[in-house]
């Protein structure tokens, strides 16, 4: 029997996949930091991810908490800047800084045979930072430098102007930093940051991968003795003040030859019940490859190279995104692409076929996306830090298996509305 | 250690499978064994903009994408001066639906005139985004054609320029595809939650029937050794200058390529490494330089390349640079320095080697080496490297007359 290429193989629907979140182990060091744990795994590496709450928010003066973040590693009271970095990396281990804008964190990628060799220098970072001026001085330099090269692409000013739109610069979801904040800091802030935020700091802490039989006694050792979580520490609530007029378009580069379009709406957190569902109409939107916008924008029309929406879940807000580079002679037509297709999203009904195609996507993604201990301990680490707990992934799972067109499209005619759009071209 | 199994079809096609019963996943990669510099230098950037047609519709499927999603599958394709790679990672159960979709692209394409022409389209906004819109863009498309006269590395993936992508047409898409798109020519690697057999079965099934195409024998024109030192000065609208050097090195089968890998390793990898160290924190002459090597299969290109800091100037730059070169060619290595090096790499490969995508790459890249068994030899490799070979290989590379610099200067 000649072998037919046109029908396509028997599948098993991703929708009728037994999708699990692994549990994760939880323990208490002794000064009472928790340790969220998930073991497994096919090589011998770990991470340990300390986090902070002791993001941007937290901070008076702009940019001063991610000044402290990075330069924790820039020296201590016996160690220096080169000293540190030479210990880790002779042990191929990374210590990889990031401030966000509630947490920072501290995250540690060991093989796992070296890990009792590399901790005691994390703990001493944490507990012994000395920000020495002239780390200070090196940083505030380059990362001038950095702005000044960053302040050419046009894609790297869309992103910050559309924040400050929808949040207002006084909001942390919504400030950037400007050259005089970088000249600004002094030591005195990043030494008294740190002593509030990280060396009495609030912490909790994720690990994944093959553990050696004496992780929990190293790490009780060398961070289970700091003076850590003693006092609770409250976030401060920021108003969001949102700018008033809507549609915007900036210069910035004469000769460029794209521009950089942002459309972004407000949008709840993942609290809102809203939430699932519409992480399924985003996915129809501009979600994926797939989605109507790629398929319209890219591949009907070649006006980008790529076209995604998304949904920015911040921990108190958060945004419905629009976000591609177009060619600059195309910018408007893709715009109006855009709003065409909310606008099909509003007024008709998406297709059964489409609705399954994107359901089985997303849930094939989401098995993929739980595969391997980081990524385990990754979703988990999300949930904690936003407050959620695992009926929000059972729950979203039992949304995307069930939710119908005319839910779809009710939740369209909410938020896809054009009007409530922020309009912003950066050439 | 990543076990494997491997098998030829009769139509030349080589299959890998490696089982790990651990995820529910699987990936399925095929590699073709053609990249940028199969090239016809009046044609360049063509093996990129194919790879965006692959995902235009094949002979049976209109579409390659809804399948594969309606599956559970995500995929993606890249084409680097060497290969194209493309790769999908499925729920193990469907991945009968990857067989199909690969094979029957790989059978024919439908070559649909609207594909082409709306992916030329897209392929020039790509080359805009990435290369023209963007500051230094178009640093490493001067630095290769400075660097080579005869080889075709000496164009980018993307292309030369623009026009060559705007000028493909139906007629040389057919052509590439049936001289390189053909069962002898690839590489199909199976990693995940798969048994060889069922492989065996699904491969004789569905890629079994593709005829074999001619052979290809790549004979591309040999680099001859730079004789004299090059260097080119570009002024653009950029806020800093920028020193670009970079150094004829050996290709992936030169005997001196992993004490190359780990000289870029001493010099410029991570913040412990000396270029960082001396020429960012202690001299402060730069804010940002790295030290790297693309790891081409032919003979490739050391790179150094810095953002100098505002008000030093290059000759002060270069002449520092070249002090760090003169002392990795003068003074042996530490043992303990090469022992970091040779522990980060082992740190990477470990993490590396953590999803079953990066085993199918990496499988799929040495065996197009000639033994996807060199996969597990890599390591010993590098722990062989001696400071006496990092002196040597230094000193073969780092000779005046093997450079070629690029002085970026700020027009403002």
């Amino acid at each position: 029997m000649a072998l037919d290429r046109i029908v396509a193989p028997v599948i098993k629907d991703a929708i009728d996949f037994n999708i699990q979140l692994k549990p994760y182990q939880k323990f208490s060091l002794d000064n009472g930091v928790e340790v969220n744990a998930y073991e497994g795994g096919s090589q011998e590496v770990l991470l340990v991810d300390m986090v902070f709450y002791a993001g941007n928010s937290f901070e008076q003066k702009n940019w001063v908490a991610a000044a402290t973040n990075f330069l924790l590693k820039n020296g201590t009271s016996t160690k220096t800047s080169f000293e540190i970095t030479d210990a880790f990396e002779f042990y191929g281990a990374h210590l990889n800084r990031t401030c966000t804008n509630e947490t920072a964190t501290v995250t540690l990628h060991s093989l796992s045979k070296h890990f009792h060799e590399v901790i005691p220098i994390m703990g001493e970072i944490i507990s012994e930072a000395s920000f020495p001026e002239k780390e200070i001085a090196i940083l505030k330099q380059n990362q001038i430098q950095r702005l000044l090269l960053n302040l050419k692409k046009g894609d790297f000013i869309a992103n910050r102007l559309i924040d400050e739109y929808l949040f207002g610069f006084d909001h942390p979801y919504g400030k950037y930093s400007v050259e005089k904040d970088y000249t600004a800091i002094n030591r005195e802030d990043l030494v008294a940051f740190y002593e509030q935020y990280y060396l009495n700091g609030k912490c909790v802490i994720f690990i994944a991968g093959k553990f050696p039989s004496t992780m929990e006694s190293l790490l009780n050792k060398h961070i289970g003795q700091l003076p850590l979580n003693k006092k609770d520490i409250t976030e401060q609530a920021h108003p969001i003040i949102s700018a008033t007029e809507k549609k915007y378009s900036i210069v910035n580069d004469a000769a460029s030859v794209q521009g950089s379009i942002r459309l972004a709406r407000h949008f709840p957190n993942r609290h809102h019940p809203d939430f699932p569902a519409a992480q399924v109409l985003n996915n129809i939107f501009g979600g994926f490859f797939g989605s109507r916008l790629m398929s319209n924008i890219r591949e009907d029309k070649g006006y980008t190279y790529g076209i995604h929406s998304y949904l920015q879940n911040y921990k108190h807000a958060g945004a419905w995104m629009v976000s591609t580079d177009a060619g600059k002679d195309v910018c408007k037509a893709t715009i109006e692409e855009v709003y065409k297709e909310m606008k099909k999203l509003r007024e008709e009904l998406v297709g059964e076929e489409e609705l399954k195609l994107v359901k089985n996507y997303m849930l094939g993604a989401l098995l993929g996306d739980l595969d391997g201990p980081f990524q385990i301990i990754s979703r988990w680490k999300t949930y904690l830090l936003n407050d959620l707990t695992e009926d929000y992934f059972y729950n979203t799972i039992k949304v995307v298996r069930s939710v119908r067109p005319e839910e779809l499209q009710a939740l369209a005619n909410t938020y896809l509305t054009e009007e409530d759009f922020y309009e912003l071209v950066v050439y | 250690m990543i076990q494997f199994e491997k098998f030829q079809l009769d139509n030349g096609l080589k299959v890998l499978v490696h089982q790990d019963t651990s995820t529910p996943m699987a990936v399925v990669n095929v590699l073709y064994n053609v990249g940028a510099k199969d090239e016809d230098p009046a044609k360049t950037g063509f093996a990129h903009l194919f790879e965006h047609l692959m995902f235009g519709g094949s002979v049976n499927i209109p579409v390659y994408d809804e399948p594969l999603q309606r599956a559970g599958g995500e995929n993606n394709a890249y084409t680097t001066n060497d290969l194209t790679n493309y790769y999908c990672q499925i729920p193990a159960e469907n991945i009968e639906t990857a067989f199909w979709l690969e094979s029957d692209r790989m059978l024919s394409l439908a070559f649909s005139k609207k594909s082409l022409e709306v992916q030329r389209k897209v392929v020039c906004e790509e080359f805009k985004e990435h290369y023209i819109n963007k500051p230094y863009g178009d640093a490493w498309h001067k630095m290769r054609s400075l660097a080579y006269t005869q080889h075709p590395y000496r164009w980018m993936t993307i292309g030369a320029s623009l026009a060559h992508v705007e000028d493909a047409t139906i007629e040389d898409v057919k052509d590439f595809f049936f001289q390189f798109y053909r069962p002898n020519n690839a590489i199909v690697v199976v990693t995940g939650n798969v048994q060889t057999e069922q492989v065996k079965q699904l491969a004789e099934k569905w890629f079994g029937p593709i005829e074999a195409g001619k052979a290809y024998v790549r004979n591309l024109p040999k680099e001859p050794v730079q004789e004299k030192s090059r260097s080119m000065d570009v002024r653009a609208d950029v806020p800093l200058d920028m020193l670009m050097m970079t150094w004829h090195m050996g290709g992936r089968f030169d005997e001196g390529y992993h004490a190359t890998d780990l000289i870029t390793e001493v010099l410029g990898g991570g913040t412990s490494a000396r270029l960082y160290e001396q020429l960012i924190k202690v001299k402060q002459i730069f804010s940002s330089i790295d030290c790297y090597h693309f790891g081409t299969v032919d003979p490739g290109l050391l790179v150094i390349e810095g953002k100098l800091v505002k008000g030093i100037s290059m000759a002060v730059a270069e002449k520092a640079v070249l002090e760090e070169i003169e002392k990795i060619k003068n003074e042996i290595l530490d043992a303990k320095e090469l022992q970091k090096v040779i522990n980060k790499t082992e740190s990477v490969i470990c993490f590396e080697d953590m999803s079953i995508m990066n085993r199918a790459h990496s499988l799929a890249y040495y065996e197009l080496l000639g033994d996807a068994d060199l996969m597990n030899k890599e390591l010993g490799m590098y722990q062989r490297v001696t400071p006496s070979m990092i002196q040597h290989t230094a000193q073969q590379i780092f000779q005046d007359n093997n450079r070629n610099t690029l002085y970026y200067y700020s027009k403002t």
